[in-house]
């Protein structure tokens, strides 16, 4: 298991440290300052091993996180708790920098000693923790207080407490979508998928009952071996909406959800935490709307020239609009000079970054716009050739690109008198660029 | 306020201000006291001093300053045992609190000062917890066992807390439940053979049950200690594997690993016809393509762990092409793996994308990574042969970049290529000259001479290329001499007219200035073929080479099993078992695959972690390699050669006398001319013995006893065991016996290669042993054994070798050689094989020495549930050489009295008791003399072996 967490400012100062295993011993502290934070080298693996102890770490900001072990941990797990602490930290006191951990070295060795005992991650939802690691001393808490903190740490529904009361029951889902291409100059797609999460935020009272239903291909299929009538109904149904269902490759949960009732009946039901929390996760590759095309041309004239032409098209009702658009055209290190013409947005040449960046705050569906620039070049007697990284666009569209739609969010709460129809719903879709290259 | 100003304070005198701090009346400044205390153990000054001070305040109810001292106590108690003392009481009222929370506190503390009078004190405390009503207290008890374990634990056992935690295997609490599994899976890896987890199917369904209801980090506990149960047939498999998949989906990461791991596991057992197989494998490919969506420390794990599964069931990823495409801003150590999992996907269906995808990673900026993805232009052109052709023009376009490493990885690569598809694209070689000024990497350099020396022929100034290497001859690495002195051989032997000063330089270069004995002997052996008989010399240096295997780099197959049950862990990530990398006896438990079972009734209960060696017989093999590989290397190989080997005739070992008699022969013939050349044998010559692979093969019928003698009469052969695994050995298996007939004693072995690569070059060599066992000719392994190959063969021994006694005295060690490795085992030898044909005393004489040796010598054996005559136990001892010299009958008893000799002239005298008329008893009894004691009990279990079989 794990044998002690460290955190490092970007020097290689301690900021934190504590040992739970007695075989690491101090100069394990040492050991990884010297060898990875030190290292002359960039990081080559994420996983050091040095004399034996294995070093786990993860960078955040310039701030280090590095768990230590010598034993065979579960190697996962212990990045998976790293994240873990890192969101933890950011729930308690926002971001993750060295003056936030400074101020707060007391409540992060208080959390260490909770969430992690003789090296074995315990209960890290920061719902939970918040009840009883408040940093305001002992609260004088009632036996049943006690009681309920600690049924609830250690229960079966450890991310929500119970009593919660709201006069307006309200939940707002929304849909996160990124979308990813590779494509080549000739306009081929080379890879293309969309990783997606349905964030949702309850305020909802008491222990609520929940079951939340999408345009899942499966399960479309499976209703539609029902009544012929239902399925004639239902067609009609999807026709008007445009979009039919979507197939989803895979898809994660929230640790809320009854993951053995999806795997048999592949219903989504769940007591959701009170607040913001990730339901689920779930990744598409069939059928995306790529919400851009690029068409790159560069010519090479001579050795001191370069011409970059570049067409962008959006493909999407014309009656949505795109937004904060970006587009990065990478350009030589040897640049000496750049002129860009654009008809649309602002574009401009930044010598620190090597690129030349287009940027139009708003555009419509079914549009086009181009640039065009003529890049001067110094002489260099280097023989190896610029790579040509690609070029990467963001933006943000109002829908999204997998096709998904929500069809249901169901609120059932027997012990307290609201329906499902007293709960106020809301629901956006958001599509952004993840990692959106055409290659020139 | 801020904490911040703690770690700012480094002014002299702050211990002391501090103490004053500490002692202060108020509440608020003691508590700005211990902060500052801690903030400067944290970065890392000596605050010991202060114990006392700090202890003092532990007495408080502010829940934030205690944690605080607890904190210190923690750090600095095994430095202050007595101070620590102090606390004790503190913490066994803690243990009472009202407040669970509090109690938990201290129990959680308790568990990690680690000094001995405290653990004392904790029994009780912990005791209470683990019983505790409030399920957070008993879920820290349940850690604390481990905590208490690991400091001391016979204490753990003695009080019997091991049974407690086992009962909280079934708590209600699905937490308790988790950290109990975690508590003992951790408690058992230290002892292996204890049946702690003891899990049976009802303990099973409890942990299957708890998987649905614990948090995220529980889960991770019960599916990694899921891992490790044995089903007992493949329905119970199937319905494990059934309530795991929905693990599936979860979130985190390292959940999903872990279900994967159980599945790979169990998957094992299930008939590969059944429906559910294939659905399962199905299921895996999903999450597995999503892990890669995860952080990039996460995808690095899932990468590794992606890896092995796909050399364990490529079925699985084999669609999934795209997904390891390599991303612009992905980390470095994510390409790197992507790339890798990449070339093993490739197939003829994709090879078109992935070489597209390769040339551009080509043309990248870091170094390794570029490298990386020329070689793996090179690994498809041989693996996929459709695309050969493709991946060579694309490898000359790289070439033509003129990018310095680019150029020199391409031509290693071509160089494979050229092996593997030999007189195919030899129009490529004009080209690769080009650049010969700018190889300046040994491997680079070698792979260029080894294309010009194996296309000699056709490259009409090669011998200009190879004379200008050979200017800084001395100065290359031995990769490349070696290299060089190959292709300039071959190059003589292809155009020898006008290469004879070459050949002569070069070889003297080697075996005369070269002080790297590989180079010397390889000199040598040139040389003297050369100067001997050309015509083999052709034969041997320009034999046809076996083509190279499409898969190099595949991890072992054992060694792959055992990783497989290690999925999600560090073993995964560094792809070594866990013993290269833990220390001593924790975690290095060797866990292996399950067997395919076809629905068996077996009732056998398996073990939690079975054992992947057959039960039975299991030579022993020898723990420490380092004090053997010592030993054997202090061998004696004959007497030192002294002058030519001509000389060298009448040795004991048998590769030396081969190898200097074939010479012998060899040399004797006259040279074939070729243009009249005339060779000076070289003046010294130190022959290694055991590298004559092509030159003593023609003789090699000589010794050929496989075949023919079998099992015709003589004594007693045990059935062959494995005495070298093939987990031990990188493949290699070697099982065997030993035999005498008529005389002579063999060692019938069997060699299976369970490797992917062919083996070649086999060599064997004994350690000195008790009497004097050594190999009476090399070993002779006509082909390269291939994969899943096994021979037989027959290796006759002689007993002229040197003595050395060994404890038990029959035990005999072993090196075996080939073309990958050398590996040691040690076996025991029956002592049968050891007796002489003329063991027969005479009556006189017999009585002579029996009365001679003193009765001290004399042992007693019984030899238990042997229902024999006195004829019959006669006769079978008397085929195996012992010799009965006389019977008598006394009481209703027969009594023989035999006799025996060792090999090194031993008498050992025999007395046997028989009770024939009783059936009741049929026991026999046997009493030894002998004037080396030592070898009666040998004696004795030979006679047991011989009679019982």
């Amino acid at each position: 298991m794990i044998g002690g967490l460290f955190i490092y400012n970007h020097k290689g100062e301690v900021l934190i440290s504590r040992v739970y295993r007695d075989d690491i011993g101090r100069n394990a502290v040492d050991a990884f300052r010297v060898n990875v934070i030190h290292a002359r080298q960039q990081v080559r693996s994420p996983v050091t091993n040095i004399a034996r102890t294995s070093f786990f770490h993860v960078k955040r900001s310039n701030i280090w996180l590095a768990a230590v072990t010598k034993q065979n941990v579960n190697a996962a797990m212990v990045f998976e708790f790293l994240y873990k602490m890192c969101d933890v930290m950011a729930a308690y006191f926002g971001k993750i920098s060295e003056e936030n951990i400074k101020n707060n070295f007391v409540l992060i060795y208080e959390l260490l000693d909770e969430i992690l005992d003789f090296g074995y991650p315990q209960n890290s939802e920061t719902g939970a923790l918040k009840t009883f690691i408040t940093q305001q001393g002992i609260k004088s808490q009632t036996k049943e207080e006690q009681s309920q903190i600690t049924s609830q740490v250690t229960g079966q529904i450890g991310w929500r407490r119970e009593g919660i009361k709201y006069r307006r029951n309200e939940l707002f889902l929304d849909v996160l979508e990124s979308v990813n291409l590779l494509m080549s100059p000739q306009g081929q797609v080379l890879s293309a998928h969309v990783s997606g999460r349905v964030v949702m935020k309850s305020y909802l009272s008491g222990m609520p009952e929940c079951k939340f239903g999408m345009n899942d291909k499966i399960v479309i299929e499976k209703q539609g071996k029902g009544t012929a009538d239902e399925t004639s109904k239902r067609c009609l149904r999807q026709e008007s909406c445009g979009k039919q269902s979507i197939a989803i490759d895979d898809c994660t949960f929230h640790q809320c959800v009854r993951l053995s009732k999806f795997d048999s009946e592949r219903s989504i039901s769940f007591i959701p935490p009170d607040g913001e929390f990730e339901l689920m996760r779930y990744r598409t590759t069939k059928d995306i709307i790529l919400p851009f095309r690029v068409i790159p041309l560069v010519r090479e004239v001579g050795r001191t020239k370069l011409e970059v032409k570049v067409v962008i098209k959006s493909n999407f009702k014309p009656s949505l609009l795109a937004q904060k658009i970006e587009v990065r055209i990478p350009t030589p290190l040897n640049t000496s000079g750049v002129q860009v013409i654009c008809m649309k947005g602002k574009a401009k040449y930044k010598a620190s970054e090597n690129a030349i960046v287009w940027k139009i705050k708003r555009m419509a569906g079914m549009k086009e716009s181009q640039i065009s620039a003529e890049i001067e070049l110094l002489p260099t007697n280097d023989k190896k050739k610029w790579a040509r990284p690609p070029i990467s666009m963001n933006f943000e569209v109002p829908f999204a690109p997998s096709g998904l739609k929500v069809r249901y969010l169901k609120v059932f709460e027997p012990k307290l008198n609201y329906s499902d129809h007293d709960v106020i719903k809301w629901v956006r879709y958001i599509g952004r660029s993840g990692i959106y290259e055409t290659r020139c | 306020m801020t904490d911040s100003k703690y770690f700012t304070t480094t002014k002299k005198g702050e211990i002391f201000e501090l103490k004053a701090e500490l002692n202060s009346d108020k509440k608020e400044k003691k508590k700005e006291a211990v902060k500052k205390v801690i903030a400067s153990m944290t970065v890392g000054k000596d605050v010991s001093a202060l114990f006392p001070d700090v202890v003092n305040c532990m007495q408080t109810d502010n829940l934030e300053l205690k944690k605080l001292v607890y904190l210190y106590l923690m750090n600095y108690a095994k430095s202050q045992p007595d101070m620590a003392i102090m606390a004790v009481n503190t913490f066994v009222k803690d243990c009472e609190d009202p407040n669970p929370l509090i109690r938990a506190l201290a129990v959680r503390t308790m568990g990690c000062i680690r000094v001995d009078k405290i653990t004392e004190y904790l029994c009780e405390p912990l005791r209470k917890c683990l019983k505790d009503e409030d399920p957070y207290v008993r879920k820290t008890a349940a850690v604390c066992v481990a905590k208490l374990h690991d400091i001391n634990a016979q204490l753990v056992e003695d009080q019997g807390f091991l049974d407690t935690l086992k009962d909280l295997i079934s708590d209600s609490n699905p937490m308790v439940v988790a950290n109990a599994v975690a508590a003992l899976s951790e408690i058992a890896e230290s002892h292996p053979s204890s049946n702690l987890l003891d899990l049976n199917p009802q303990s099973i369904n409890k942990l299957l049950t708890a998987l649905n209801e614990c948090t995220e980090w529980g889960q991770i506990f019960i599916l990694d200690c899921l891992a490790n149960y044995m089903p007992k047939d493949d329905r119970e498999a199937q319905s494990i594997c059934e309530r795991v998949t929905p693990r599936l989906s979860h979130a985190n990461s390292a959940v999903v690993l872990s279900a994967v791991k159980v599945l790979m596991k169990f998957m094992e057992m299930l008939s590969k016809d059944l429906d559910y197989y294939g659905t399962l494998l199905k299921k895996l490919a999903p999450p597995l393509v999503t892990l890669l969506s995860a952080e990039p420390e996460l995808q690095y794990v899932a990468l590794r762990n992606i890896n092995l599964i796909v050399q364990k069931r490529p079925e699985i990823l084999k669609h999934e092409m795209k997904v390891f495409f390599v991303k612009y801003n992905d980390p470095i150590y994510v390409k790197l793996e992507k790339l890798d999992i990449m070339i093993r996907l490739a197939s003829q269906a994709n090879i078109a994308q992935v070489l597209a995808e390769l040339k551009e990673y080509a043309t990248e900026v870091d170094v390794d990574f570029v490298r990386k993805a020329v070689r793996a232009i090179g690994r498809c052109a041989i693996k996929v042969e459709q695309s050969a052709e493709r991946c060579v023009s694309t490898l000359l376009d790289l070439i033509q970049t003129k990018v310095n490493y680019v150029v020199q990885e391409a031509i290693v690569v071509i160089k494979d290529i050229f092996r593997k598809y030999p007189n195919k694209y030899e129009s490529v070689i004009a080209t690769l000259c080009e650049n010969l000024d700018s190889l300046d990497e040994p491997e680079a350099r070698a792979a260029m001479i080894w294309i010009v020396g194996e296309y000699a022929e056709r490259i009409d100034n090669a011998d200009e290329l190879l004379e200008s290497f050979l200017e800084g001859f001395h100065d290359e690495s031995t990769q490349v001499q070696l290299q060089l002195l190959t292709a300039i051989v071959k190059l003589f032997l292809k155009k020898p007219t006008e290469t004879q000063e070459l050949v002569q330089q070069v070889l003297s270069l080697a075996t005369q200035d070269s002080d790297n004995p590989d180079l010397r002997d390889r000199g040598y052996i040139y040389w003297r073929l050369l100067s001997t008989d050309p015509v083999a010399a052709k034969e041997v240096v320009l034999a046809e080479k076996p083509l190279i295997s499409e898969e190099t780099d595949l991890i072992e197959p054992t060694l792959l099993d055992e990783l497989i049950c290690y999925i999600g862990t560090l073993a995964s990530v560094y792809h070594k078992p866990p013993s290269a990398f833990v220390e001593g006896g924790r975690g290095v438990v060797h866990k292996s695959l399950p067997p395919r079972t076809a629905s068996s009734e077996s009732a056998e209960s398996p073990e939690t972690a079975p054992t992947g060696a057959p039960p039975g017989e299991q030579p022993d093999v020898i723990p420490a390699q380092g004090d053997l590989l010592g030993d054997l290397l202090n061998l004696d190989l004959g007497p030192p050669v002294s002058g030519p080997p001509l000389a060298t005739s009448s040795v004991q070992m048998g590769a030396v006398d081969l190898l200097g008699g074939g010479l012998d022969s060899l040399m004797g013939d006259e040279p074939e001319g070729i243009g009249g050349t005339n060779f000076v044998a070289p003046p010294t010559a130190a022959v290694p013995a055991n590298l004559g692979a092509p030159i003593g093969s023609g003789l090699s019928d000589l010794f050929d006893l496989t075949s023919g003698v079998g099992t015709l009469s003589g004594s007693y052969v045990a059935p062959k065991a494995v005495w070298l695994p093939a987990m031990k050995a990188k493949g290699l298996e070697i099982s065997g016996t030993f035999t005498r007939q008529v005389g002579s004693i063999s060692m019938d072995l069997q060699l299976t290669n369970k490797a992917l690569q062919v083996m070649t070059d086999f060599a064997i060599q004994f350690n000195r042993n008790s009497f004097g066992l050594a190999p009476a000719a090399p070993l002779q392994v006509h082909a390269p054994l291939s994969p899943n190959q096994t021979v037989e063969i027959s290796l006759p021994l002689s007993t002229v070798g040197s003595v050395m006694k060994m404890e038990p005295l029959n035990n005999l060690q072993v090196a075996v050689k080939n073309n990958i490795d050398v590996f040691y085992f040690s076996t025991l030898y029956p002592l049968h094989i050891l007796f002489v044909e003329d063991g027969k005393m005479d009556r006189q004489m017999f009585l002579a020495t029996w009365k001679d040796i003193p009765n001290e010598n004399e042992a007693q054996f019984q030899i238990r549930d042997c229902p024999l005559n006195a004829e019959a136990a006669s006769s079978k001892l008397q085929s195996s050489n012992i010799f009965t010299v006389a019977k008598r009958n006394v009481e209703g008893q027969d009594m023989l009295y035999q006799s025996l000799k060792l090999t090194n002239g031993i008498w050992v005298l025999a007395e046997l008791r028989i009770q024939p008329g009783n059936p009741s008893c049929t026991d026999l009894e046997l009493s030894l003399k002998c004037r080396a004691p030592e070898v009666s009990q040998h004696v004795y279990q030979a006679y047991e072996t011989i009679l019982k079989n």
